[in-house]
């Protein structure tokens, strides 16, 4: 910025995302902000770039007519435009909310309204396409910002507008009002709302999450604290900007400590950018975790034998030796030297090969994660742990700290919040991220935050004896059998899950004599297997009408069995009778939601003649026609006729260890 | 918006085509205009592909003349055919299986290098500045066909829809002014087809390519065409609009049959 004196009045607070902007751009304006590959090239912008292009924007877009307040939607894949258009907004006292780019315009419609959103900025004619089909439904909804020319050349409507145009005509405004900018990020304070994130409703509407600067700005200076990040990291956003968690780690804690944020040239491309970027700092959800490591057990039985070798023999000393390393703990002189030729001929590889060389610290979250995927990526040295949060926390409830990391709870309460059990087992919080409210509904607002600031995650669990917190299951969804038997699904479906050969599972048991379940196979898995015992099949409806596949999914089924078997408490709830769904599972359909989890009340509706076959132990099989959405929209029906299996139940086996 | 059908491009005119005593052709005569999207339809073994391989400079035929351009010609080197703008896809696909998709790519743009053998092998100056020019435009070929993950990836190891894409992307890179594209949707499910027609209307759209397309899905024919010719055993059957064409009851009777035409 070539104004010195203007700077100079800069407000010394950074407590909101464009001041830290500005402070960035003075002190380290050379260093790496955002990078972007296009055309196949690593684009590179400086954070005086980004300062100057933020500005640009904005002013750009307060000679349309943006005002303070006003609400800036932004939907699409992870681009650096994107983020400064959010930012841009935060400039001007308006509040960005930014939309899944996967959503259908019909799901688009209800956000855009309950937010009043008068502008929104888009990624490509796609997403321009489905706000003009819904426009006559929002009456806010003024202007329309597309980034990406492609097809756009015909479009003439005077409210659409292309992004370079805007920053064009903001770079002159900014020339003849070169105090502008300044003047309006100086306003700009801590309590401010600087984002609306949509919870994605697993059940009914979604809800307008409202954050502060401070919410986002705290937890952000307090996560940078507890993991010891640095201006250096190097992060790949991949997530959905609607997320809060890529608000936190790509937008957040990006601005606060001003550490580079890459951006994949597509989603297809994730995985092969991943490995040229190298990140230092890494989050992904539990399933891709699974991916990963089944795609490496899959290709290392492809491999030669002298290569399988190698890697089992590395890899079951990693299991011993690897972890205490990277908790801290004492090895052996022997196993240090073992374990640094491992390095070099497998770990190192391996490591290169997944894009995670330089990965000092990964975080997941969501879902519970699988001992044995745990296991792997700390054995080779990479510090996965485990977080808990929600979008109304600002991500952060729980964390593990370092050295103190294991597969079946979600830590420590984290720098700044406060926890407690209630009677029935729920969870609450209190912390410097806690939500400012729903949007226009004070109602939900009061349901899940009391006058005290303590927040109702609406999770049951308990403490362990380390003092990490355990997470049972959604506290509503915990049921009672009719011997009563508690009946926790999400923690009978995540031991399935951990198999590689299933990818999701719904169990029911609540007022049932007995459980049962809908497993979806992982037709990638499924059918490397069926490869591998020379079984032809022609799809995943196919494959999973196999009696061979049944009988291996059969015995996943009965080792969970004999899991759950091990607790007094839990051993009723053993799986009595399956099947497997003749379709995976998909959010297009609404079955699951768009971070994939899945929609109970949906899925027990649309299958409810499975579950009665289920319920009556004389049926071993029964007919299903379902309705099917293709991507671009269309419906078609997929009819089947599923078998249902039945399994033995184990005995109840009582240990001196907990399960 | 309505897209402007420009003059005659190319003029085929008593074509007739045998090997031996086989009469592959027949005296076919029609004319593809500028920016049109031109479809030629008929039973197998019509001569369908036989006819682009003619206006390719494939084959030769023993009477008629194709004019191109303006210019008579009674046969053409395909050489020359692809330098003059003519760029086809083939119905087996026709790359190099050891090569990436960049590479294949890359080989469109072969007819554009201007250095010669000694300057590229040293990849100095002229040649490395039109080694980037034709990189960069390879590089926005990729991006229009939406095939970046697979940018670096042997072409042999790709499934069917992706390579028939590549060889799309290989015809593009050559810049051409009459693209002919034989059974370009052959194989693909209802997903790939729609992506592969949006493609075409894209090129045609952006580029301003003229399109021949060979193509047996009558939904993809009817829908994107702007005229079609209708061959049978060697001879054309009917030209006109897919409505004359679908209410043609020779060519119902000959090929579509009767729920075809009611599509």
């Amino acid at each position: 910025m070539k104004e010195t004196t203007a700077t100079e009045k800069l407000s010394q607070v950074l407590d909101t995302i464009p001041k830290l902007l500005l402070d960035h751009a003075k002190k380290r304006a050379d260093r790496p902000a955002n990078r972007l590959k296009d055309l196949g090239i690593w684009q590179t912008w400086t954070w005086f770039d980004v300062a100057e292009e933020v500005r640009n924007l904005a002013c750009g877009l307060a000679k349309i007519g943006f005002q303070r307040g006003d609400k800036l939607a932004v939907i699409g894949d992870n681009r650096p435009r994107l983020y400064w258009s959010m930012v841009a907004a935060q400039a001007l006292g308006g509040i960005p909310v930014p939309l899944y780019q996967d959503s259908v315009a019909e799901e688009m419609v209800y956000v855009l309204e309950n937010s009043d959103a008068k502008f929104a900025i888009v990624q490509n004619q796609e997403q321009t396409d489905k706000l003009l089909e819904i426009k006559d439904r929002l009456p806010h909804l003024e202007y329309i910002c597309y980034e990406e020319p492609r097809g756009m050349h015909d479009y003439t409507q005077e409210f659409v507008f292309y992004y370079k145009d805007v920053q064009q005509t903001g770079r002159a405004f900014h020339g003849e009002n070169p105090d502008y900018f300044l003047h309006e990020v100086e306003q700009g304070q801590g309590s401010d709302i600087s984002i609306f994130l949509y919870t994605s409703g697993t059940t009914g509407k979604p809800k307008g999450v409202v954050l502060t600067s401070d919410n986002l700005i705290i937890t952000a200076r307090n996560s940078i604290d507890f993991d010891n990040l640095t201006c250096d990291e190097e992060v790949l956003a991949y997530l959905p900007m609607a997320w809060v968690g890529d608000n936190i780690f790509s937008l957040a804690q990006a601005y606060v400590i001003g550490f580079c944020v890459n951006c994949p040239e597509n989603p297809e491309t994730v995985m092969t950018d991943l490995k040229e970027i190298g990140p230092t700092y890494y989050f992904a959800p539990p399933a891709i975790y699974e991916t990963v490591l089944t795609k490496v057990m899959i290709r290392m039985e492809d491999a030669s034998r002298i290569k399988r070798s190698m890697f089992n023999y590395f890899m079951e000393l990693a299991k011993f030796v690897g972890i205490r390393i990277l908790d801290g703990k004492h090895v052996s002189f022997l196993e240090k030297f073992l374990y640094s030729i491992g390095q070099i001929l497998v770990y190192g590889p391996l490591r290169n090969n997944l894009g995670l060389s330089r990965t000092r610290l990964a975080y997941t979250a969501g879902e519970a994660i699988g001992p044995e995927i745990f296991e792997f990526f700390r054995s080779l040295g990479i510090n996965i742990k485990q977080l808990y949060g929600q979008t109304e926390a600002s991500v952060f409830i729980c964390a593990q700290p370092d050295g103190q990391v294991k597969a079946d709870t979600v830590g420590i309460a984290y720098p700044g919040v406060e926890l407690r059990l209630a009677d029935n087992s729920e969870v609450f919080y209190r912390s410097p991220g806690v939500f400012h409210s729903y949007y226009k509904n004070p109602e939900s607002t009061a349901e899940t935050k009391d006058a005290e600031g303590w927040v109702a995650t609406g999770d049951a669990g308990f403490f362990d004896e380390d003092g990490h917190l355990k997470i049972i299951d959604r506290a509503k969804d915990v049921g009672l059998m009719n011997d009563d038997t508690m009946f926790a699904p999400k923690y009978i479906e995540n031991k399935l899950k951990f198999f590689p050969f299933i990818k999701e599972a719904v169990s029911f048991g609540h007022k049932k004599d007995y459980v049962s379940a809908f497993l979806c196979i992982d037709i990638e898995a499924v059918g490397n297997w069926a490869e591998r015992h020379n079984l032809a099949f022609s799809g995943y409806t196919d494959l999973s009408a196999k009696s061979e596949v049944y009988n291996l999914l059969k015995e996943c089924v009965e080792t969970v069995n004999s899991d759950l078997a091990r607790d007094e408490k839990l051993s009723g709830s053993q799986i009595k009778r399956f099947l497997l769904l003749h379709k995976e599972l998909d959010a297009d359909d609404g079955e699951l939601t768009r971070t994939r989890k899945v929609r109970r009340r949906i899925v027990a509706e649309k299958y409810d003649v499975l579950i009665v076959a289920l319920d009556d132990p004389k049926q071993t099989h029964c007919e299903i026609e379902a309705e099917m959405t293709f991507e671009d929209g269309r419906t078609g029906i997929v009819r089947a006729d599923l078998q249902i299996l039945e399994t033995e139940r184990q005995e109840t086996q009582i240990h001196t260890h907990a399960a | 918006m309505e897209k402007k059908i420009g003059e005659v491009l190319l003029n085929v005119d008593h074509i007739s085509l045998a090997f031996g005593g086989v009469k592959a052709l027949t005296d076919i005569c029609f004319s593809i205009r500028e920016k049109e999207v031109f479809a030629i339809i008929g039973p197998n073994g019509a001569g369908k592909t036989s006819m682009l391989n003619v206006i390719n400079g494939f084959y030769h035929p023993q009477e008629g003349e194709i004019t191109y351009k303006g210019v008579h010609r009674k046969q053409m080197k395909s050489h020359d055919a692809a330098v003059q703008g003519i760029a086809r896809t083939f119905q087996n696909v026709a790359l190099f299986k050891g090569m990436s998709t960049l590479d294949n790519i890359m080989t469109g743009r072969i007819i554009h290098m201007k250095r010669n053998l000694f300057w590229q092998a040293c990849y100095l100056g002229p040649a490395r500045k039109e080694e980037m020019q034709n990189r960069e435009y390879v590089e926005d070929i990729i991006d229009f066909l939406e095939i970046q993950a697979i940018r670096r990836t042997p072409v042999g190891r790709l499934p069917y829809g992706l390579q028939k894409r590549v060889e799309l992307g290989r015809a593009l890179a050559m810049e051409p002014d009459l693209l002919l594209l034989d059974e370009p949707m052959a194989g693909m499910n209802i997903e790939e087809k729609q992506d592969m027609c949006r493609f075409v209307l894209d090129v045609n759209d952006q580029y301003g390519t003229t399109i021949a397309l060979i193509e047996h899905d009558m939904g993809v024919v009817m829908d994107i065409s702007d005229k079609v010719v209708v061959l049978d055993y060697g001879k054309k059957l009917a030209e006109g609009t897919p409505d004359e064409i679908r209410g043609n009851q020779t060519v119902i009777d000959a090929y579509l049959g009767v729920t075809s035409a009611n599509k």
